[in-house]
Parts: C-alpha cells; sequence; structure tokens
C-alpha cells in the first residue's frame, strides 16, 4: 500500500495505479476524455493535467502512477490553468454545433467546455472539416466533431477484438476512419456510442428523435441472450427512444451487444395484434377479451374433454418470464394437459431425466476470465452471446487456450489454439476422440457406456494436445452452445462432455437459448417435471412428440412457430390439421391468421413486469418500462385471468412479484435429487446423408422482436439468407455462387441465392432458421437436395 | 476478407519481407510492416488499397492498421505518383534559411503545387517536415537522396540532371 494525499485527503491505494484511478475511488472528479476504465490508457488528450508537488510541469493524472508521499492538487490554479488551456485547444477544430448535436445535454465536451472553457474564442482562423463516414444502419457519425481520444479505435482493438476503426493521416489532418469506407460488421459495435466522448459517434436509430433531458430512465433485463445484460431504457411518452447499458460488474460490465442495444427498434412493428380475435367459419373478428378468453377455454377444455389430455399441448417461448412460464404450465396443467415444453429448437431430449434443476453456467460469467482452458462444442458465440465472447476474449488475452469442436469455421475474436472442424454428424466422434486420448493416457478403463464405440476411434494430435490441456490447465471449463444442443445427438454430446469433465475436472456449461430457459426449468414448462423440479404424476410428452404426433389442440405463447421451431414443416402440418390454435402473441401475422382460431395480444418484454433468470441462476425482475398499447395485456395477466376463469385455484395474484415469491418460496422447500445419475446415453451412431442441411438461427434472427428490428436487419445484410455452401461443393453440384437454386428438404422446395461459403465443410449446407424464406422447409440437420 | 480488387505480392518481395519478418520475434510481425511498405513502394512508386491489403494479410494485420501506417508516414505515396519524387523540406531552420522562395522557384518550374505531379508524368512535388538536416538548411530529399544549402540554381541543375 501506498500512502498519498489528494487535495489535501490521504488516501492509500495499490502500487501501480494511476492518479485518476486513486482520485476516483475517492470520488474526487478530475475531467478527462481519452480515459475509460475499461481501456487500455492512450494519455492523448491531456484534459486530466493535475499539479503535483516536486514536479514542475503539469502530468496527466490517468497516466502518472501513484507513489509514496505524492502530494496531488486537482483544482489548484496552476491544474486548472493546463485544463482551461487544453480545452482551449480541444476546442479550436471543435465545430461547436451543439444545437444540432445529439450529444447536446449528455455530452462530455460540452460539460467540461462549460466548467473550463472561455465565453469566447481566441481562435479566429478556419477550423477544420472532416468527411463523414458511413458505418452502417446503427451508428451515426459527424466526423468533425471528434477530439481524437482513441476510444473507439481501442475499443475495437482491445475489447472487441476487431479492428475496424483507426487513425488515419497524422497532426493536423488526423482522422478516425474505417479502412476504405466500410462498414462496421462487429456484433458489439453499438458501444462506441456511448465511449465516444463528443457527438461524433452516435446512435442512428435515435438521431434527432429526443433531447437527453425529455427521457427518463427506466431499468430492466435484456430480452435476448441468457446473460441477462442490464439496460437502462429511456423513454418518452410511454415510449422507448433508445438503450443503453447499466453498468453490472458480474454480467455485462459497462457493454452491450447490438442485439439488446438495438431491438427496441422492433417494438412499433406494422403487424402488432392489438386487439383480441377469434377466427369463426374462417372469418376473423375483434372482439373483447372476456368473449376471447370465454371461447378459447370452452374450446380447449372440449378437446381435453373429448379427446383427452394428452390431444392438447402447450409451447411458450424460452424467453417468456418466470412468471408466464410457471402459470403456462399451471393452466395446462391444471386442466389437465401435462404436454409444455419451451424447448422450440431442440429435438434430442434422451438424457432429460437426468438434468439439473435447470440447465445453464457452473461458472460465474464474470469467472470465464479466469479459465485457463476453455472447449467450445457446437456454439457460434460471438453469436450467440456476444459478451460472452468478450470474457473469453479477456481469459484468451490472459493466457487461456481455446479449443472449439463445430461444424463451421465460425470467425472468433480470439485465438483459437485448436479447431476441430468437421461434418455436422461427427460432432460426438470428435468429442468422444478427446475422451479416449485421455482414457489412453491415463490408463483408465473406459466405462462400459462407452467402450465398445471407443474402440474404432482414431485419436488425433489436436485432440491429445486438447484432453492434454483440459487437464492440466485448471480452472479449465466446456461450453455446449446452441448448435450442441439442437444437434440430433444432443444428449450424446452432453453426456459425452460431463464425461469429459469428470476426466479433466472441468465443469460444463450449457449456453442456453432465449433469455430464460433457466427460469422455463425452473416453473416447470417441461413436460416430465413440474415447478422447481417437482416430479409429476402424468407425464408430458417432448416438443418433438407433440409435433411429430400431431395433437388435436395447440396453444402457443410469444411463438411463431415456423420461424422458432426446429421443423418448421412438421410445426405447420401439425396446426393445419388441430382443431384449436390459441396464439398469446404481441403479433399479427399472415402465418398466425392462416393456422391459429385465437389470437390474444400479450405484451412485449418491454411492456411486462417480471423476472428472467439467467444461465448463471440469477433471478433479475424487473417492471415494465412502457405501458403496453391499446387491448394489449401483459401475458402474466391474461394467464392469471384464464386460471380463475377455469375455476383453477390460487389463481388470485395481485402482482407479478407474488407468483415470483411463490416460487422462490417453493424452491427454498425442495431440492431436485436427479432420480439417480440415469446412465449417461451415449450413441455415436448415425446415419450421414448424401447432402446436410445445417440449420442456425442468425444473431438477428432468433426472435420476434430481432427479426423486427429494421436496423439490425439492415446491418446484418451481409449475412443474408441462402445456400451457404463451399466452392468444392457448388463445383460438384453444378450451382453457381450468386445464383439461385432449388433445395429440396420433406417434399418441400423453396428456391433461394447459393452464396459461396468457405467455412461450410463437405457435405452440408447451411440454410438458416428463422426467415419466412425457409419457413417451410423441416429438420434443422436433415437430408437436403440441391439443384439449379 | 475478399477485396474486389486482388493483388499478389511477388515472390522476391515476400522474400524481402520475409528477411525483416525474421529480425522480430514470431508475435511481432507488425514490426516489419514499414519496410514491407517500402518493399512493396518500389515497384510502382506508390501504394494501392489492394497492395495495402496484400501487405496486411501477409503479416496478418488488419487492414485498418496498415492503413494508419501508409497514412501517416509521408514516405508512402497513396496516389499514382512521377518518375521523381521531390519533397522540399518546409520546417523551421529551413524556412529561416530562405526554403520558402525555393518553394515558390520549383513551384513554378515544374508548374504544379505541393502534392500534385507534373503532367509529363515526370515529378512528384511534396512538402517534407523536418529533414534532420538543419546544419545545410534549406534541404530537399529527392528520390530518397538529400541535398544541402540549396539555392534556386542548385536545385535547377539537380532537376534537370533527371530524365
Ligand atoms: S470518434 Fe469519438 S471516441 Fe472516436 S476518437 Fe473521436 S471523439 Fe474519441
Ligand atoms: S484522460 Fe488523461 S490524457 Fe486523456
Ligand atoms: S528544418 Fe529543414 S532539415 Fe530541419
Amino acid at each position: 500500500m501506498i500512502e498519498l494525499e489528494i487535495d489535501g485527503k490521504k488516501v492509500e491505494a495499490e502500487p501501480g495505479n494511476m492518479i485518476i484511478q486513486v482520485a476516483d475511488a475517492m470520488g474526487v472528479y478530475i475531467p478527462r476524455f481519452c480515459y475509460h476504465k475499461k481501456l487500455s490508457i492512450a494519455a492523448n488528450c491531456r484534459m486530466c493535467l493535475v499539479e503535483v508537488e516536486k514536479i514542475g510541469k503539469p502530468v496527466p493524472a490517468c497516466a502518472t502512477p501513484i507513489s509514496q508521499g505524492m502530494r496531488v492538487f486537482t483544482k489548484s490554479e496552476k491544474a486548472l490553468a493546463a485544463q482551461r488551456a487544453v480545452m482551449e485547444f480541444l476546442l479550436i477544430n471543435h465545430p461547436l454545433d451543439c444545437p444540432i448535436c445529439d450529444q447536446g445535454g449528455e455530452c462530455e465536451l460540452q460539460d467540461l467546455a462549460l466548467g473550463y472553457g472561455d465565453d469566447l474564442s481566441r481562435y479566429t482562423e478556419g477550423k477544420r472539416a472532416v468527411d463523414d463516414e458511413n458505418l452502417g444502419s446503427l451508428i451515426a457519425t459527424d466526423m468533425t466533431r471528434c477530439i481524437h481520444c482513441t476510444r473507439c479505435v481501442r475499443f475495437g482493438t482491445e475489447v472487441a477484438g476487431m479492428r475496424e476503426l483507426g487513425t488515419v493521416w497524422r497532426g493536423e489532418h488526423m482522422e478516425i476512419k474505417t479502412f476504405v469506407g466500410k462498414s462496421l460488421t462487429s456484433e458489439v459495435s453499438g458501444n462506441i456510442i456511448d465511449l465516444c466522448p463528443v457527438g461524433a459517434l452516435t446512435s442512428k436509430p435515435y438521431r434527432y428523435t429526443a433531447r437527453a433531458w425529455e427521457l427518463q430512465q427506466r431499468y430492466t433485463i435484456a430480452p435476448h441472450d441468457c446473460l441477462g445484460s442490464h439496460l437502462n431504457v429511456h423513454v418518452r411518452r410511454n415510449e422507448v427512444m433508445r438503450v443503453v447499458p447499466r453498468e453490472s460488474e458480474a454480467i455485462n460490465e459497462t457493454w452491450l451487444s447490438d442485439r439488446d442495444r438495438f431491438s427496441y427498434t422492433g417494438l412499433k412493428s406494422e403487424d402488432r395484434l392489438n386487439q383480441p380475435m377469434i377466427k369463426q367459419s374462417g372469418h376473423w373478428q375483434s372482439v373483447s377479451w372476456e368473449v376471447a378468453l370465454e371461447y378459447m377455454l370452452e374450446a380447449l377444455k372440449k378437446v381435453i374433454a373429448v379427446q383427452g389430455p394428452e390431444q392438447a399441448a402447450g409451447i411458450i417461448s424460452p424467453s417468456a418470464t418466470l412468471e408466464e412460464s410457471y402459470l403456462f404450465q399451471r393452466l395446462l396443467r391444471g386442466l389437465g394437459c401435462p404436454n409444455i415444453d419451451h424447448r422450440l429448437r431442440q429435438i434430442d431430449f434422451a438424457d432429460q431425466d437426468s438434468m439439473p434443476l435447470y440447465p445453464g453456467l457452473k461458472v460465474k460469467i464474470a469467472d470465464l476470465e479466469q479459465q485457463r482452458a476453455v472447449l467450445i462444442i457446437g456454439a457460434n458465440v460471438r453469436q450467440e452471446q456476444p459478451l460472452l465472447a468478450l470474457r473469453l476474449r479477456k481469459a484468451n488475452l490472459k493466457g487461456a487456450q481455446i479449443f472449439c469442436i463445430n461444424p463451421i469455421d465460425y470467425q472468433v475474436n480470439f485465438n483459437l489454439n485448436q479447431k476441430l472442424i468437421c461434418h455436422p454428424t461427427l460432432l460426438p466422434e470428435m468429442l468422444a476422440g478427446i475422451i479416449k486420448a485421455i482414457l489412453v493416457k491415463q490408463a483408465i478403463e473406459a466405462p462400459t457406456t462407452i467402450a465398445e464405440q471407443l474402440k474404432s476411434i482414431q485419436v488425433t494430435e489436436q485432440q491429445q494436445a486438447i484432453a492434454e490441456a483440459l487437464s492440466v490447465n485448471q480452472p479449465s471449463t466446456i461450453l455446449l452452445g446452441a448448435i450442441a444442443q439442437q444437434h440430433p445427438q444432443a444428449a450424446t454430446l452432453r453426456s459425452l462432455a460431463s464425461l469429459l469433465a469428470e476426466l479433466t475436472g472441468a465443469s460444463v456449461n450449457l449456453l442456453t437459448e432465449g433469455a430464460n430457459t433457466a427460469g422455463a426449468w425452473l416453473a416447470g414448462a417441461v413436460p416430465h417435471r413440474g415447478a422447481v423440479g417437482l416430479t409429476q404424476d402424468k407425464l408430458g410428452q417432448t416438443i418433438a412428440e407433440l409435433f411429430a404426433e400431431p395433437r388435436k389442440a395447440y396453444v402457443l405463447f410469444n411463438v411463431e412457430p415456423a420461424q422458432d421451431c426446429a421443423n418448421p414443416k412438421q410445426v405447420t402440418k401439425a396446426l393445419q390439421q388441430a382443431d384449436l390454435v390459441v396464439a398469446l402473441t404481441p403479433y399479427n401475422t399472415p402465418y398466425l391468421q392462416q393456422h391459429a382460431d385465437v389470437l390474444l395480444p400479450i405484451a412485449h418484454h418491454a411492456e411486462t413486469s417480471g423476472t428472467y433468470v439467467n444461465a448463471e441462476g440469477e433471478w433479475q425482475s424487473f417492471a415494465a418500462v412502457v405501458s403496453a398499447p391499446e387491448q394489449v395485456k401483459p401475458g402474466w395477466k391474461v394467464l392469471r385471468v384464464l386460471g380463475n376463469l377455469a375455476d383453477l385455484a390460487d389463481f388470485n395474484y395481485t402482482a407479478s412479484t407474488e407468483i415470483r415469491d411463490e416460487l422462490q418460496g417453493m424452491l427454498a422447500n425442495h431440492s431436485l435429487k436427479v432420480a439417480k445419475q440415469v446412465q449417461p446415453r451415449i450413441n455415436l451412431a448415425y446415419t450421414k446423408h448424401p447432402l446436410t442441411r445445417i440449420t442456425e438461427w442468425p444473431m438477428y434472427r432468433v426472435d420476434g422482436l430481432v427479426r423486427r428490428a429494421l436496423p439490425l436487419q439492415q446491418a446484418a445484410s451481409h449475412d443474408s439468407v441462402g445456400i451457404r455452401i463451399n466452392s468444392k461443393m457448388i463445383e460438384q453440384l453444378q450451382l453457381a455462387a450468386g445464383g439461385l437454386a432449388t433445395v429440396e428438404q420433406a417434399g418441400e422446395s423453396v428456391t433461394l441465392p447459393v452464396i459461396l461459403d468457405e467455412r461450410i465443410p463437405q457435405g452440408c449446407a447451411l440454410i438458416a432458421g428463422g426467415f419466412a424464406e425457409t419457413e417451410v422447409l423441416a429438420e434443422s440437420f436433415g437430408a437436403i437436395t440441391i439443384h439449379v | 476478407m475478399a477485396e474486389t480488387e486482388l493483388y499478389k505480392l511477388t515472390e522476391t518481395m515476400c522474400g524481402e519481407i520475409d528477411q525483416w519478418i525474421a529480425k522480430f520475434p514470431p508475435e511481432r510481425k507488425q514490426s516489419a510492416l514499414l519496410a514491407s511498405l517500402h518493399i512493396v513502394q518500389k515497384e510502382t512508386g506508390w501504394l494501392s488499397t489492394a497492395q495495402l491489403n496484400a501487405v496486411a494479410d501477409y503479416l496478418g494485420l488488419a487492414y485498418v492498421t496498415v492503413y494508419e501506417v501508409a497514412t501517416f508516414y509521408s514516405m508512402y505515396d497513396l496516389q499514382p505518383v512521377g518518375r521523381h519524387k521531390v519533397h522540399l523540406c518546409n520546417n523551421i531552420s529551413c524556412m529561416l534559411n530562405g526554403s520558402e522562395k525555393l518553394s515558390e522557384h520549383v513551384k513554378a518550374k515544374l508548374g504544379v503545387e505541393f502534392g500534385a505531379t507534373t503532367t509529363d508524368g515526370k515529378f512528384t512535388l511534396k512538402h517534407a517536415e523536418c529533414l534532420a538536416a538543419c546544419a545545410g538548411a534549406p534541404a530537399a530529399q529527392i528520390d530518397g537522396v538529400h541535398y544541402e544549402n540549396l539555392t534556386p540554381e542548385k536545385i535547377d541543375k539537380i532537376l534537370d540532371n533527371l530524365d
């Protein structure tokens, strides 16, 4: 510990700290532009000059390490004179166009100019002007305002791991630019809006729509991935104007993914459902809530009574709140129907009885940085959980070795020590090879469940290296992503991962879909367990069975069936033949018009109170940030009324927090005992199709809200839907890159552009889900044929 | 990272660049960037975008990193240049010793402003910051060679002797 004095106050701090860090911790404000606690020190703006006893010239507080007995003066005459002089220089070339600048009112330069600037400029020469950059649909630029603090450049280089912006030319001519006018492609690019201390980089969707002082700030949780980033939503007259991060060291630090930041732009979609509607003899009509709910309940009860409870099914989004999921399953179970599921894109549930209380992370998000070795299996981390990839990048920079097994050679923002890229059907075998490497090395006998199957596997050097790294470098961790969990052999992959974890001491972590998979499990939105994992007398069937063997009634909660589910073709067929399809939905789409019988308008996440449980098990509750329009009601309220109408006991909640508290109480009194560690189910056998479809849900296609966020759709235009395939396959199938070709799957066909993509393995084509264009197709990893 | 315009470094260039790469630790390939750009610039006297990209790919750097360096140093030209590059120093020592007059003279002689190339494609005239030849001010660097204590007559002779 070093003792020093700042503005006359004694303070102790660790050696190595800079003056500004100690001052910040004490609450002494030193003006700054280039310094940011999450970025490297550049010391280029000089705004932070302070006086230090026995040093002749003022020194930059952000780049001067503290020393024993140091006496710092941040507001002495000398310090202030230096700060004022710097401010005068910074304003020389600044356009001073605050009245037309979006940053006005929340601008660090404006604030400091007020404190340190002069009323009148002594500079009468011409100012320079800089051409603006077109950075794409998310970020607006006014580069003449730039003060060259380089925060945006350092963010790209250091945090995002994508060097897209740079400082070009020099001296008076210096400019912040992309490389010859490219848009930004980083999935976390929006953070430079927050970082830019002036109005050079601002939000494009928000541009010229509001002033900072008109906004009210409300707190909520991000609704798209399993991290549950903290958001501040800025609202004006019941309208969401923009979203910014709320600092949370444990989860999102000071960052936000572009998806979480800009998805609010989808809130005001034109296809919003504002009124309950029912379809009678083929005609839709708007009705009152009473009529709609009575109608729906009668019809549902009738199916259950006449056709049997197994003929009804409830499908709920993994991004529905904990409260919604809980009431949803209570309602259906209360009516006698145990068929409830939220695992929209999964197909293999063979190990569901041995699942823990909820799938998720064993390691805290922040602790991912401390891992020494990481194995990623079937995950496109940068797209699935952009901020989790940033943590992996940090771990990597600290020396962690990172490996992946993936069907696609995804671009990552860290260094991969080894990557095993293989045909998707070979994922289990690749993983088994690593297990074999350890068994052989340590001369351990293989468990009987797998011994026979391991015999034929050849261990490669790469697999050996991974096995070694995971065992030697502790802590180590295994991450299973969306592709692993949507895989036809997902259960095998999970079992293998557990086995590998046992052998190496690594932890197994599931990167789950949506914002609330953990909450859905806790709430009992699974067919085989009730809330908090309670065993059920009546076991339901999984979503795969519920669509493979069509039922007579479906209740859908915030699901767009053909874009959100694993096998759209099958789903559509099932809905077509059903007697009753009820959709609780924010949207009124042509698809639902065609296939549903009752549409109940429910609120978006921003319009409801509720709780998300993130992948690390953190319960995060939030209130509505705006109220729902017209007749739209929060989902939990609709379900509550339905429960009451159906005469189910204990459905009289007055606030969503009561529902959460009820669940928490149940959890405290019950701990799930996973029956007995059901023998890991491992089956490496696979059917290899001549041509396999790989399906992923691109980052901006994962749910209804992002799909409607136009700026995000424009930002991802380079990632448009098509048949992505490598050049060898293009030749083999006699296709033309850039031309059109027809994909056939399970008797359905669509014509799509052929996109050359060398990341795709032989024998496969990547055809994304979540698009209207591909909603007639079938299984995620099924057989396809492609022809011109 | 496919660029529409493609450029392939020649074998000789790669060979020369490799010699520079070898001088630094393997993870510090970026240190060979200045030299690499000089090597590639030798070909046509200037660097095209495609050439910058090729160097970036060869050294495993982000494109913008190479762009930053190439725009920072005045020794690199990012636009086509004449056969001869004339850099006149415009810093303080030279200024005190008549560089302004010299500049006017050269501009009139070549008929171009600073930063431009004569229509016959023979000369490109550029400013230089202090050439570290203050003792011999005013100074110029022509095709990489230093000339000191210049007068209009002296520089005429030098330029007239170039073909
Ligand atoms: S654009 Fe903003 S963040 Fe980037 S260097 Fe300029 S002032 Fe700093
Ligand atoms: S904040 Fe210290 S120099 Fe910029
Ligand atoms: S000022 Fe011209 S050489 Fe130094």
